[in-house]
């Protein structure tokens, strides 16, 4: 029988992965931008990422010492046999790998400005109900150890329909240039594109942290709009952490949902080359894998 | 250039440094971000007296992943937090504090550039998001203060040794060097719009 347990402590496995190695697509599209910048002070930055990166993995120590707004994905199979206790479990693994490996105590009350200390609160940690698949008996959670530094910089606007696409652009570069060195670039950036602020934004968001880089939208398109604003992005310069050079976006990831007449709302959503994410998922027999 | 410098920091050393420049830091530095700023404000304008002197001394935009052991703090991960944040108050600081370097990351801003001229100081970057390397460099807790505002925003006095690389960003001449990167981004931008999509 599945209990709680099996749930927790495969959650708090996947959330020291995800905060100690970063996926190996990320690592790879860092790579070649070291293999491609030339200027000393912007080389120097990629350098001493790859450094941190052996030290994190050799300590078993989190990446960065902001670990984050945990934030889980959930792909639920309906037949999954403990669905009442799932979001309890979330919390609770939250609270121990807190503790144990440990992580910045993070959440605050807006409205207090108290600190719990255990990276719980009001709708923390970040739980999205995310798709629902009939038949499945398993439990699929991504885990998002989301940065405050990228979330900063998201943007969210509507634009004149008649703008189309080439409106999205510019909301695109602008966002990028004002963020300039402030979500720790080279990033990888999410845009959504729909008719209601709650859909731009929920795509964008899960452009930015879910899919993986050199990923494409089936539609090909799409997939040759992500392809332009992508380099478009990187012809502004704004390089590593700011020093200027030829890699600002590791990928750019587009999705849209049809829209209102009357609204076209863009959101462009920033994660940091510190992209950390897994996936944990568990069978009904409480057998679990965790993937990057 | 490259330099060692150890703190406290003597106002030629600063002044002879320059955008691109790599220090490598020896001594002491505090951390403070957000909320620390706003209660160094406000003992200023109460007049009181700050429990840390940082006459010399270095500001580090970080609050770290710290751990207890055998009644000793660690620093596990001491990366820096984005300064733009510290815009509002870092030249008041520099100002009435006698304060040399400020550490951290994603750039300032102008009012940060006058007081780095008009006062001595610079502001440095360290990699954003590499947290273990730079708690490498992170030999002691010294001490702490503030914990009330919460593990992050506590400010946490360090001693390090040969931090860095850090890239001097805002030299005392006034030069910026990201807000330049961003300027020169900005100029591309307007040439990019003016370039139409090519789609299927």
């Amino acid at each position: 029988m599945l209990s709680k347990e099996t749930i927790v402590k495969a959650i708090v496995e996947g959330i020291k992965v995800a905060s100690i190695y970063l996926p190996p697509d990320v690592k790879d599209s860092l790579k070649k931008a070291l293999e491609v910048e030339e200027n000393p002070a912007t080389r120097a930055q990629l350098e001493a990422i790859f450094k941190n990166l052996d030290l994190a993995e050799k300590l078993k120590a989190p990446i960065c010492q902001d670990t984050g707004l945990l934030s889980f994905y959930i792909k639920a199979g309906a037949k999954f046999p403990a669905l009442d206790v799932v979001e309890e479990a979330l919390i609770e693994a939250t609270r121990i790998a807190t503790r144990e490996i440990p992580l910045r105590p993070n959440t605050v009350d807006p409205i207090t400005g108290r600190n719990p200390g255990d990276n719980t609160g009001r709708y923390a940690p970040v739980i999205t109900w995310d798709e629902i698949d009939p038949r499945g008996d398993y439990l699929e959670v991504t885990i998002v150890p989301k940065g405050g530094g990228s979330e900063y910089v998201a943007v969210f606007t509507m634009i004149p329909p008649g703008k189309g696409l080439e409106g999205v652009k510019e909301v695109v570069l602008d966002a990028v240039v004002k963020a300039g060195a402030m979500p720790c670039p080279p990033t990888i950036i999410g845009v959504g594109i729909a008719g209601t602020v709650d859909k731009a934004v929920s795509l964008a968001k899960k452009c930015a942290v879910i899919r993986k880089i050199g990923s494409r939208h089936p539609e090909p398109k799409i997939a040759a709009l992500e392809e332009q604003l992508r380099d478009m992005i990187n012809e502004l310069g704004v390089g590593t952490m700011g020093m200027g050079g030829k890699v600002t976006a590791l990928d750019v990831h587009v999705d849209y949902a049809y829209r209102h007449p009357a609204t076209y709302a863009v959101a462009v959503v920033f994660q940091c080359w510190a992209a950390r994410r897994a996936t944990v998922t568990i069978k009904s027999n409480g057998e679990y894998t965790i993937t990057q | 250039m490259e330099y060692r410098l150890k703190t406290p920091l003597a106002e030629g050393d600063v002044r002879r440094l320059r955008v691109g420049d790599v220090v490598y830091l020896t001594g002491i530095i505090y951390t403070a971000r957000d909320a620390a700023h706003r209660r160094i404000m406000e003992y200023l304008k109460e007049g009181r007296q700050l429990p840390f002197d940082l006459r010399g001394g270095a500001i580090y935009h970080c609050g770290p992943v710290v751990q207890k052991k055998n009644g000793e703090w660690i620093v596990l991960a001491g990366g820096p937090t984005t300064s733009t944040r510290m815009e509002l108050y870092e030249g008041e600081v520099i100002e009435k504090l006698g304060v040399r370097m400020v550490i951290g990351k994603g750039g300032m801003g102008r009012k940060t550039a006058e007081a780095c001229v008009k006062h001595g100081a610079v502001y440095t970057t360290f990699t954003g998001g590499a947290g273990v390397l730079a708690a490498q460099s992170i030999k002691r807790v010294i001490d702490v203060h503030w914990l009330d505002l919460g593990v992050p925003e506590a400010v946490w006095v360090l001693e390090v040794v040969d931090f860095g690389p850090l890239v001097v960003a805002i030299d005392s001449t006034g030069r910026n060097l990201i807000e330049e990167v961003v300027e020169e981004s900005s100029r591309r931008k307007s040439e990019l719009l003016k370039r139409p999509l090519i789609l299927p």
